[in-house]
């Protein structure tokens, strides 16, 4: 079995592994990392989209063994730890990024079974373009399903995130 | 009195509240099914049919017994006494045929997906290896899939029964012949409702796990439905309900997908039985696609007649609908949910329904967002826009000579229905206004003009729906197996916090935070000091959960009538502390007084104290400040509103793009505008999605040809516009809170919007109808056979064009006009 080492979310794991394992189902059955969600089976939908060296990938479609040596970002990193300023809300959002805060805000999620990958994808568009159009915002999400929310609110949630971090930077 | 220097508390129904349930969800602490496990806990796969029709001649489990990390293995005939039949709880007429439907199929399947074997294993890989193993032999049988094919007879889904016909269902109101007989004008149209996939993003799941020795077990669900599951499962496998709690964790959507008792859930119960081990299941999206219901799938042939002026004069509905192989939970009550709806908003003298239900060798049908409404809410509103083009009056014009006006309600309807309140002008009035309708219709004169390679088309869908299942009489009228009542509990802490339990069961509506409203409000507590529980039969063992927005209307009511009760119950033990008598006492934004003697109060929260402690209370009085409400609705409430689209459609590649989308809906009372907005948003998009993008395919042997989310096109964010809503506001007379619902509303109203707008663009070149959806390439077909002259007559019963990507592809396709091509990617869509 291979052995990897891999770091994600600050902490490094190293783990044997079948060659066949799927990330996503390293991270989640593995090291119980569960913040990640699996949609579908052909690399649609984009809930287990995480960060891989700092862009977006699907962890559904890359096996454990090629995060060898990768670090990697899920949602639950990216909730603690953001430096910038968020929404002070009776102290629950303390560390949250700012597309966490507005994805809260914008009422951009329902369900939120899609969340953790459409703002990770979020992150990396950002990251790309820090002043998107709607357009933009929008061909950059293709990649992500959402069912619920008819993607208005997800725009108008990057959007302002955006506004947000350009202030705080 | 209020001390004027004290902050009055806000009141928080009405205000956009940011909603409690996000913190979890947008970082990722959350609890969906497939994230719990319990020690021990071993995964179940399930082998599935290749074939529609089959007879089973064997099923051999050895070979996967054998391999290593497998537990157990079974075929259908090995479980078959203990599996029992999976229920159907609505038989809609006396003789309606009701085959047996065992979750794991013994002698023989009847679509693709249907489950033949399980395998348990120690993990998910090696329990999906193990179904390499098992060996499965077919006796080929020969599929129907088309409805009106499966009508003949020649090929029976359920050989047993003798035929294909599940019930015919009429209903009339009016004498329809005298309606038609005498009539201007008739106009005849056939509709096809397509099948589609409903799609929630979280797959389902269950996990089952037992305590053998005492015989209880806990089985936690991706459902939207805990509370009916639990008394399924009970029926069906003999369970007492005592030792068996269904949790639903966090629930990732549902449409309807997760409004049913799947064979999964019972076989993963009676395997944790036998194994006395817990037991998981997930499903694939590819496997969901098979193995969870579908929604729409009619044939509607419907009838309008009118006078020359345009007012209507009798409606006649023929429906078929696809019930799929088997029934399931409520798969032969949806079309007849629809039949109450056909008339809509409209005056006539008659209507005449009749639905047919036909099994096929398809996936089951069930509800799906909307369930009978969006389809009868299109055949309707398609039907007065031909109706308005066989007069050569405006649309909006043949609309406002026909709906009931906001004098005239309450209106009973030709279907019988008595609509409580609405008001269609308003709406109406206000939507035109926002979508800037006479320069819309401006531009498109000019396009049409100087013959513009990129047409507009407006849209029109002036719709109303039921909302509220239901009162529990009139489901009993109609033969459904339960009733609609809703519970709650509203308790006061010994802290003075607020816990509030219902009967409701969330996957993404914002119950939570909306409860939370209800409860802050009645109660004059902040809205911070509510908690809200749900989910877990355990916690909240009174319920008949979340589906045909039902849960404010019938859960909320009851949520605000038990803070209501406990303010009286409070009252009792207020007076006893002032020293007071009840009837002098008045309850205000949280706080006792005592009329006539302004200084003497006490709080809800000092008296949840009191009442806790219990050293000195009333005779006659139990210590306590918790109500139970079991909340039945004398009506359904009828949500309404006018929604416009206006669309461009390129004649050239047939690709419609949506540039603006209006609507003004009427909810009635709101109580969080944003999550409203949210309701609505995505309602629309459903819709819009079966207008132009999703259809389930199947070829002639019965095989899902859209069977991945590869092939089924579900929108992503470039495929949609951004919407502009906007609410009219008058309140429902049916339920002390004056709301009506909104879970279906977008859905319901946008398909029709959608479609006529496409028609509309191109009906000046000879394009009379395009089935759903109306992909480029039908778009680009139809415009193709009008220029030809070659459309038929009627335009509307020629057969459905084939599928866009899987149909036969006549040499004169043009290469462009792919469903891919709609998301106007180089990259292709959603890869």
């Amino acid at each position: 079995m291979p052995t990897i080492s891999v770091k994600i979310d600050g902490t490094t794991y190293r783990d044997d592994v079948e060659a066949r394992l799927l990330f996503v189902h390293y991270l989640r059955d593995r090291l119980g990392l569960t913040g990640t969600n699996i949609g579908c089976d052909t690399s649609n939908c984009g809930a287990c989209t995480v960060l891989v060296d700092g862009h977006s990938a699907k962890s559904c479609t890359m096996l454990a063994v090629q995060a060898d040596g990768c670090e990697v970002q899920t949602i639950e990193g990216l909730a603690r730890g953001w430096a910038g300023a968020s929404e002070p809300e009776g102290g629950q959002q303390d560390g949250w990024h700012p597309l966490q805060t507005a994805f809260h805000t914008e009422h951009g999620l329902q369900c939120g079974y899609c969340t953790p990958g459409m703002i990770m994808a979020s992150v990396d568009l950002l990251a790309d373009n820090p002043d998107p159009s709607e357009d933009e915002i929008r061909h950059g999400l293709e990649g992500n399903l959402c069912r619920c929310t008819g993607y208005h609110n997800i725009v108008k949630a990057v959007h302002a995130a955006a506004t947000q971090m350009k202030a705080g930077a | 009195m209020t001390d004027l220097a004290e902050p009055t508390r806000t009141p928080s129904v009405g205000q956009p509240l940011h909603r409690k349930e996000d913190a979890r969800l947008v970082t990722g602490q959350t609890r969906w099914t497939d994230n719990l496990t319990a020690p021990g806990t071993l995964h179940m796969a399930v082998l599935r049919s290749p074939m529609a029709h089959a007879g089973i001649t064997r099923v051999d489990t050895a070979p996967a017994l054998d391999q290593p990390g497998v537990i157990a293995a079974f075929s259908g005939a090995d479980l078959a006494d203990e599996l029992g039949s999976l229920p159907c709880a609505w038989p809609v007429t006396a003789d309606m045929v009701h085959p047996d439907h065992p979750p794991l199929a013994v002698a023989e399947v009847r679509y693709v997906g249907d489950a033949v074997a399980v395998v348990v294993a120690r993990d998910r890989y090696t329990a999906a290896d193990a179904l390499e193993h098992i060996v499965a032999d077919y006796e080929p049988l020969p599929a129907v899939v088309d409805m009106e094919a499966a009508l003949a007879d020649e090929v029976l889904v359920h050989a047993g029964k003798g035929t294909n016909t599940c019930f015919v269902w009429p209903f009339a109101g009016g004498d329809i012949d005298a309606a038609f007989d005498g009539a201007d004008v008739v106009v005849e149209r056939r509709f096809v409702q397509q099948r589609l996939i409903p799609t929630a993003i979280e797959p389902r799941a269950v996990l089952v796990e037992p305590v053998a020795a005492a015989g209880e077990y806990t089985v936690y669900s991706a459902t939207q439905i805990p509370h009916i599951l639990r008394l399924m499962l009970a029926l069906t496998t003999g369970i007492s309900e005592g030792k068996l709690r269904v949790v639903a964790p966090d629930v990732g959507g549902g449409f309807g997908s997760k409004l049913n008792v799947y064979a999964e859930e019972v076989i993963a119960l009676v395997l944790a039985k036998r194994l006395g081990r817990p037991i998981k299941w997930t499903e694939s999206r590819s496997e969901g696609y098979q193995a969870t219901i579908h929604g729409r799938d009619q044939i509607q042939d419907v009838a309008i007649a009118a006078h020359a002026d345009g007012r209507i004069r009798g409606l006649r509905v023929d429906l078929k609908a696809d019930m799929g192989a088997y029934l399931q939970l409520v798969t032969p009550g949806v079309p007849i949910l629809g039949a109450f709806m056909f008339p809509a908003i409209y005056k006539m003298d008659a209507y005449d329904f009749r639905c047919t239900g036909v099994f096929t060798t398809k996936t089951p049908t069930d509800a799906y967002r909307g369930a009978g409404r969006p389809e009868a809410t299109f055949a309707i509103e398609r039907l007065m826009d031909e109706l308005a083009v066989e007069l050569g009056v405006d649309p909006m014009e043949l609309r406002r000579r026909n709906w009931i006006t906001h004098e005239e309600f309450p209106y009973t309807t030709v279907a019988g229905l008595t609509y409580d309140s609405g008001n269609y002008e308003a709406a109406t009035d206000k939507a035109m206004a926002m979508f800037d309708y006479d320069g819309l219709r401006r531009e498109q004169a000019e396009r049409r003009e100087r013959n513009d390679r990129v047409q507009l088309g407006i849209g029109i869908s002036t719709y109303t729906e039921m909302c509220g299942l239901a009162p529990s009489r009139v489901l009993g009228s109609l033969s459904y197996g339960a009733g609609g009542w809703e519970a709650a509990t509203v308790r006061v802490t010994p802290t003075g916090k607020i816990e509030v339990v219902t009967g409701t069961s969330p996957h993404g509506q914002g119950h939570v935070t909306c409860w939370s409203q209800i409860a802050a409000d009645a109660l004059g507590v902040a809205f911070e000091d509510v908690e809200v529980l749900h989910g877990d039969t355990q916690v909240s063992p009174m319920g008949m959960d979340t589906y045909g927005s039902r849960s404010l209307v019938v859960g909320g009511v009851a949520v605000q009538q038990a803070a209501e009760k406990v303010i009286e119950k409070a009252k009792r033990f207020a007076a006893h502390l002032l020293e007071a008598s009840e009837d002098d006492i008045d309850f205000s934004d949280g706080t006792f007084t005592v009329r006539g003697s302004p200084e003497a109060t006490t709080t809800i929260q000092d008296v949840a104290l009191a009442v806790f402690a219990a050293h000195d209370y009333p005779e006659g009085l139990e210590p306590d400040l918790t109500s139970d409400v079991v909340f039945d609705p004398e009506n359904f409430s009828f949500p309404h509103g006018t929604h416009l689209c206006a669309i461009e459609v390129d004649t050239e590649t047939g690709r419609s793009v949506i540039r603006s989308y209006v609507c003004v809906d009427d909810v009635g009372r709101v109580i969080n505008p944003q999550i409203v907005e949210g309701q609505v948003h995505g309602g629309i998009a459903q819709g819009i999605a079966q207008a132009l993008y999703e259809e389930a395919v199947y070829d002639d042997a019965g095989n899902l040809v859209t069977g991945t989310l590869v092939d089924y096109f579900v929108p992503g964010a470039p495929d949609l516009p951004s919407f502009t809503t906007g609410r009219t506001e008058t309140p429902a007379t049916s339920n002390a809170l004056g709301v009506k619902g909104v879970g279906e509303a977008g859905t319901i109203a946008s398909t029709p919007a959608v479609v006529n707008a496409v028609l509309d663009a191109l009906r000046h070149l000879g394009v009379t109808d395009i089935a759903m959806p109306c992909s480029p390439e039908r778009v680009w077909r139809a415009l193709h056979d009008a220029r030809e002259g070659a459309t038929q007559a009627s335009g509307t019963v020629a057969s459905r064009p084939p599928h866009p990507e899987y149909g036969e592809s006549p040499p004169q396709a043009p290469a462009i006009a792919t469903q891919a091509d709609l998301s106007g990617l180089d990259e292709g869509g959603q890869q």
